[in-house]
């Protein structure tokens, strides 16, 4: 029962939290908004359609969009999601779970390349120059804060809470701050991406999928959903409260996500995005939090 | 005989009165008195004859002068401008496209308009270089142009646009049809300055002068554009660096502007509102009274909008030091009206050619901190937005005075024989400049248009080096220019 729910969530989550995003800019920007379901229906109406594939493209265009959302459901099945452990709950996990996205983000970028674009070349060397940063702050992020539990699988994360102790709720913090900037770079948000911009000069994420069309589109775009709902689930492992029954963590859970997408949203809303080559800047924001995260969790193991 | 024959702007000259000159000398001419070109184009004056007319604008006085030199059929040739002043390039350019008359060593002979197949862009060696090539058709809903960028990495080196997608015929297309829907039609968002241009033109090969009522309309409805244009331009700039709130605001608050045109007029931009002889609709007191305070709202939303954003650091620092066009630059490369302002080349026809009014109501030029920027044209568009704000309220005031007066009077006339006549108008972008030329019969025989963009294309260009390639954008609705009224 707690799988099925935790599948029902994989598939639908990942929509709402866009839906929620689109509603709070809306808010802020004085509009109405579609309504929250909408990436939803977007997503089915992509299902439903033809793709068409440009001449210049081999194999690898056609296979990416399937090996990305195989990758990040595969990932997800390391991740106890909103309630009950993971599926494969496994010591060092977190390295499978880290290099199955990479895998996934490795396809998109030589599909990108394989189209020939000149666009979705430079968009592929931004996404690769970004994600070399950004992983070994992953990396460090949660292999300290697991090695806090002892216990390195994604499940120990939930006790982390417990185990902590007061000295570990500042590295708490500073290990949710530096998966929320995560969450914006990975998930391609302001102020790193802008999701909703037309000009392919400007764009990372968007400007890779741009020759990608029917249900590969809508792939991409989930697999992006579920990639930013796999981070965040990371982080309400963080704060969530310990020995909560089933249907409260779940409620827990869904609370947290949706906090997560207004603050999304919010940010969004409030700020410009920087400049290309100010985004460096940026993610090395979000390694020296990390680096922080690494060094308090040391002080705390061998400082005694 | 003269060199040049001086004039003002809104003014006929008889052609006759033009002085015919060898192209030597009236090289040498232009390269003496060094005014900046507005007009610079040749007329098939049969026999294999080729007349080039030109005309360089005295800004600081306010006078324009004119002249013209002869080609015979053989002479295919002459000794290029540009070298000696960059800001003829794009002038001979065309020239040589419409003509076949090569001017000698121009550095650049790109066609402007034609032929974009055929030529062959700039290329750069190097192993990290690469070429981006955008358009003519692009990802956004807006007009075609191809966009040719040489980059290392991130950073481009240099850009090449090539323009001529839109190519529509108008010049030609107002010799055999002349009207004011085609006038209007020629470049959207500028609607009310291509008509007030062309009704200026017929105007004067009419001989006709339109009653102060409808001339404060035009100018008032001039400026509602200038404010409706400029919002929704810091709207889409706000939109290119992905600042939700100020797109929004500066979107719903341009609504409002163009939406007050439509209480006036019938038609959000001001279609139909100008006609030659005058105007099509009155601006009614309490139509007047309304629409100022509709307009007291928008500005206050703005001056809030424009304070909040300013004090934004994520917003300044994507605004500031991006697409710089220094003040040297913007001379040389003949830059007009807002682009050029912004880069500290005070250019503005409302006040370099001032009519009646602009002495009446007492408008004056503004001091302006120009660095060039983005940042530069992104609140010089402000400045001007309450700076025409200003100039309406004291236009509808004005307009109390004539409320008895006709909205347009009798053109029923023939247009003067062998004339010429010239209008400048200050449109929001710069200076529109239509030109026209009547025949022994009385017909228009030829018509000659520019709009600021055919001079600010090459800015654009200048302004991208060594800025990153996805700055481009936000360059690019920095001095959102016209597609359509380059192209023709």
């Amino acid at each position: 029962m707690i799988k099925l729910i935790n599948l029902i969530i994989l598939l639908f989550v990942p929509f709402l939290m866009a839906g929620v995003i689109k509603k709070t800019k809306s808010f802020w920007g004085g509009r109405k908004g579609p309504s929250i379901l909408q990436p939803w229906y977007d997503f089915v109406k992509l299902v439903k359609k033809d793709f068409v594939i440009s001449k210049t493209t081999s194999g690898v265009f056609r296979i990416a969009p399937l090996v990305q959302i195989t990758s990040v459901i595969f990932a997800a099945l390391f991740i106890p999601l909103a309630a009950g452990s993971a599926l494969i709950n496994v010591q060092a996990g977190l390295i499978i779970f880290a290099y199955t996205l990479s895998l996934g983000k490795f396809m998109s970028l030589i599909s990108a390349m394989d189209t020939g674009s000149s666009f979705e070349g430079m968009g592929a060397s931004r996404e690769a120059c970004f994600t070399s940063i950004v992983e070994p702050a992953f990396f460090m992020v949660i292999a300290s804060v697991m090695a806090l539990t002892g216990n390195y699988t994604f499940d120990s994360l939930k006790n982390i809470l417990a185990s902590a102790g007061s000295y570990g709720i500042l590295i708490i913090v500073f290990a949710v701050v530096v998966l929320f900037l995560m969450i914006l770079i990975e998930g391609s948000r302001v102020p790193v991406d802008d999701p909703a911009t037309h000009l392919e000069l400007t764009m990372i994420h968007e400007v890779m999928i741009l020759d990608n069309s029917g249900s590969d589109l809508a792939l991409f775009t989930w697999a992006n959903g579920i990639k930013m709902l796999l981070i965040a689930s990371l982080i309400s492992y963080m704060v969530l409260p310990q020995n909560l029954c089933v249907g409260l963590s779940i409620a827990y859970y869904l609370l947290i996500m949706f906090a997560l997408s207004v603050i999304i949203g919010t940010v969004e809303s409030c700020m410009a995005r920087i400049r290309m080559s100010h985004v460096f800047e940026f993610i090395f924001i979000m390694s020296s939090l990390a680096l922080v995260v690494l060094s308090l969790v040391v002080a705390r193991m061998f400082g005694g | 005989m003269d060199k040049w024959i001086k004039t003002k702007n809104n003014t006929k000259l008889n052609l006759s009165d033009i002085p015919v000159l060898k192209i030597e000398e009236l090289r040498d001419g232009i390269i003496e008195l060094n005014h900046r070109p507005i007009g610079f184009f040749g007329k098939n004056w049969g026999f294999g004859l080729t007349r080039l007319f030109v005309i360089l604008a005295d800004d600081e006085n306010g006078d324009l002068y004119v002249s013209s030199a002869m080609f015979s059929a053989e002479q295919k040739s002459y000794e290029s401008l540009t070298q000696i002043i960059p800001a003829f390039h794009i002038f001979e350019r065309e020239f040589y496209e419409q003509f076949g008359i090569e001017p000698l060593n121009h550095p650049w002979l790109k066609p402007v308009r034609q032929n974009q197949d055929e030529y062959k862009f700039f290329e750069m060696q190097g192993e990290e270089v690469h070429q981006v090539a955008v358009g003519p058709i692009h990802a956004g809903v807006i007009e075609p142009g191809h966009f040719r960028f040489m980059c290392n990495g991130e950073t481009v080196y240099h850009l090449e646009i090539m323009l001529g997608y839109q190519h529509r015929g108008v010049e030609e297309l107002m010799v055999k049809s002349p009207s004011n829907q085609l006038a209007e039609s020629i470049c959207g968002d500028s609607v009310i300055a291509y008509n007030t241009a062309y009704s200026n033109i017929m105007e004067i090969l009419k001989g006709i002068e339109i009653s102060n009522k409808a001339q404060l309309i035009r100018k008032a409805a001039l400026e509602m554009e200038r404010m409706a244009i400029h919002i929704g331009d810091l709207g889409a700039i706000s939109g290119d660096i992905a600042y939700l709130m100020g797109a929004s605001v500066f979107g719903a608050t341009r609504t409002l502007v163009i939406n007050s045109m439509l209480e006036f007029s019938g038609s959000r931009f001001g279609r139909g509102l100008i006609t030659v002889g005058g105007v099509n609709y009155d601006f009614t007191p309490e139509k007047r009274n309304h629409v100022l305070e509709t307009l007291s709202k928008v500005i206050k939303d703005v001056e809030r909008m424009t304070n909040t954003m300013v004090k934004n650091s994520t917003v300044m620092s994507r605004l500031e030091k991006t697409g710089t066009v220094s003040e040297e630059r913007a001379k040389e490369a003949g830059l007009v009206g807002m682009a050029a302002k912004a880069s500290g080349v005070d250019l503005d026809s409302r006040f370099d050619f001032p009519d009646k009014w602009m002495e009446k109501l007492e408008f004056t030029k503004r001091g302006f901190k120009a660095t060039g920027d983005v940042n530069a044209r992104f609140k010089l568009r402000y400045k001007e937005i309450l700076q025409s704000y200003s100039m309406i309220k004291k236009i509808f005031a004005k307009l109390a005075e004539y409320e008895n007066e006709p909205l347009f009077v009798d053109t029923n006339m023939n247009l003067e024989k062998d004339a010429f006549a010239i209008s400048i108008v200050e449109g929001w972008r710069g200076e529109v400049v239509h030109i026209a030329l009547t025949d022994d019969s009385g017909n228009l025989s030829h018509y000659k248009i520019k709009d600021p963009s055919f001079n600010n294309w090459y800015g654009l260009a200048l302004a991208v080096r060594n800025n990153g390639v996805s700055d481009f954008p936000l360059c690019n609705k920095s001095f959102d220019l016209s597609y359509a009224g380059n192209d023709l």
